[in-house]
Order: C-alpha cells, then sequence, then structure tokens
C-alpha cells in the first residue's frame, strides 16, 4: 500500500532561501539592489542608460544584466559608466538567485552603493524567481498596450514600483490610462508609479529622486 | 517558460521528503497551483518524464489541483472571482482587493512505497 507523506513545501523554496542570503551579502555591503523587469522593448536598457547618467558622481553603480545570448546591454551600461557584469543565461527565460550569486561574487561591494540587475526581458518567469533585491522594478511601456496587468497579473503583483515608459507617445497610440492603473490597483494597492520617457526625458528626474533617496536611507541604516 | 526550472524543483523536493521516510518509489505528487501562477500543466509532464528518469520518482503520476483567483473587496466585503479584463468588484465597483486564493504554487503531499 502506498503511504501518504504530506510535504507542503513551496516549489521554488530553495531559490527563495539563496535569494535571501544573497540579499544578506548586499545588506552588510550596505548595497542597494533593484531587479528591473519588462516585456522585450518595453526600455528596460534605456531607462538604466538614463539612470546611470543622472546619478552619475552621487550613486555609484553596479549593474547585473541577464541577456540571453550578446554582451550588448552590458556594454550600453559600461559606456554610459557603471561597473557591469553580464550573465548569459544560455536561452534561459529569467534569472535566478543562483545566478545573481555569482554575478555578485564579480562586483566589489565595498565600492557600490547600487546594484541594478536587469532582467530577462518577459512578463512571466522572472515574476517568480526571487534574486535577493530589496525593490522590484516594472517598466512598462505605452505601445505594449493598456491590458498587460489582465494578462500578466503575476508579474504586477510582485513589484514595488511600476514606471510607464514611452509617454511621449500617447498621443499616437490608443492606451487607456485610467484602464491601465484600475488594474494595477486592484494587483498591487499603492504600488509607487512614475510615469516617464527615456526618449524626451520627460518625469526622469522623479525616478532618479526617488532612487537615490533609496540609496542614501538604505546606506544610513 | 520556465517549467524547467519549475520541474527540477518539484523533483527535488518531492526526492528529499520521500528518503527521509526511507521510501522505494514514488508512485504520486500533488501539486497545487493557482491561477495566477502562471505554470502550464503539460509542459511540467513533458519535463517530468524527461527527469524523472533514473529517479525514484521515475514514472510518477503528477496530479494538478487548479485554485481559481479569488478576491476580496475591501470597500464592500464581498468575495468574487475577478474576469480576464475586469478586476474591479462586481458589485461596488470598487478596486480595493485582496487576494484570498490564486496564488498557490507548492507542492502539497506525495504518495510512496516503502
Amino acid at each position: 500500500m502506498p503511504k501518504h507523506i504530506p510535504v507542503v513545501e513551496k516549489i521554488l523554496s530553495a531559490n527563495d532561501r539563496l535569494a535571501l542570503e544573497n540579499q544578506s551579502r548586499l545588506d552588510s555591503a550596505k548595497v542597494l539592489a533593484i531587479n528591473v523587469m519588462a516585456s522585450p522593448g518595453a526600455g528596460k536598457t534605456s531607462l538604466i542608460e538614463q539612470t546611470i547618467k543622472g546619478l552619475e558622481g552621487r550613486v555609484r553603480i553596479g549593474m547585473i544584466n541577464g541577456d540571453i545570448a550578446t554582451s550588448f546591454d552590458a556594454s550600453r551600461a559600461r559606456a554610459a559608466g557603471a561597473v557591469a557584469v553580464q550573465i548569459n543565461t544560455g536561452g534561459g527565460c529569467h534569472l535566478d538567485a543562483v545566478m545573481v550569486q555569482s554575478a555578485i561574487s564579480q562586483l566589489d561591494l565595498g565600492a557600490l552603493d547600487l546594484v541594478i540587475i536587469e532582467n530577462v526581458g518577459n512578463l512571466v518567469c522572472p515574476a517568480d524567481f526571487k534574486l535577493g533585491t530589496h525593490k522590484s522594478v516594472l517598466v512598462a511601456s505605452i505601445p505594449e498596450g493598456d491590458d498587460k496587468p489582465y494578462k500578466y497579473p503575476g508579474m504586477y503583483r510582485g513589484v514595488d514600483v511600476v514606471v510607464i515608459n514611452k509617454i511621449d507617445l500617447l498621443p499616437y497610440v490608443p492606451f487607456r490610462m485610467d484602464f491601465f492603473k484600475k488594474g494595477i490597483e486592484v494587483l498591487n494597492p499603492g504600488v509607487r508609479q512614475f510615469e516617464l520617457s527615456c526618449q524626451t526625458g520627460a518625469g526622469i528626474q522623479a525616478w532618479l529622486d526617488w532612487l537615490e533617496g533609496g540609496v542614501k536611507e538604505f546606506r544610513s541604516h | 517558460m520556465h517549467e524547467l526550472a519549475v520541474t527540477e524543483s518539484i523533483l527535488e523536493i518531492a526526492v528529499r521528503h520521500a528518503e527521509a521516510h526511507k521510501a522505494r518509489r514514488i508512485t504520486d505528487l500533488y501539486l497545487v497551483l493557482g491561477q495566477w501562477s502562471s505554470i502550464v500543466d503539460d509542459s511540467v509532464q513533458f519535463y517530468w518524464d524527461l527527469i524523472s528518469e533514473g529517479t525514484t520518482a521515475k514514472g510518477a503520476n503528477l496530479h494538478f489541483r487548479r485554485v481559481p483567483v479569488s478576491l476580496v473587496c475591501e470597500d464592500c466585503g464581498i468575495k468574487y472571482e475577478p474576469g480576464s479584463d475586469e478586476f474591479t468588484c462586481p458589485n461596488c465597483r470598487g478596486s480595493h482587493a485582496r487576494v484570498i486564493t490564486g496564488e498557490e504554487f507548492q507542492l502539497e503531499a506525495i504518495d510512496i512505497e516503502e
């Protein structure tokens, strides 16, 4: 007779545990880390470029970049003045805590204030894999359409910040901002939102101020 | 898309619990997946057949229990299931809700032969 054994264990608990280890490593170095997620083409790399330039000389930034096969994005980050480590996921659809653990080891945390992790462009898988970052940032963009919170609830539920990029395209693309925001409100009440355009620079300053404030507050603890 | 990583985790957890009970073989696994957990059953099954090969869980049956999303409206207190493009409360149109079920993502139990 088979015997029934209760298990009740979260399927990704091993990843969750490792993510906690990553976080305590970052905590002891007093380095704030953010996980930037988005669909391909939403503007993760553009936002990160703007962030590195905008905080140059004020915040020391290390960049961990997850890309399926190229190191193009890490080169862009280096060109903008950050220390960058590339993770090639070799076809994987998300970063996980193991990959981030080895990438963190390649950074000199003592010389940094902020680590920005650019996840693989995908609105499904990255939401499930904790990395050990302190804040998760979702970059949404106007041309993607206003139904994304409804189609990818898991992603919208788990983040601390929603950046709405490409607002300069609002006059040209049908996008019901109230419908979009209503979805977010149910999924993630009170989540911080920034509307901006990496192309024109509109709204970027509010994002930079928030991030710099977060870094300072984190270091002072 | 990330079902391979998920399936590997399921196997690791199941084998660890089976070993702790000195099982000879795992015959069944009971998974609980919320509707919002974005996992495709067929895809997990596909990887399962491949990666359970050569383990004590080889050939074990996967049972998926799907849990629908249910929300409670914080404004009027009713419980409801959201639509695919409408999350607001059907009773008061409020958009302050709390998720009650639908995000489960766990291995609930296994059956073993000793």
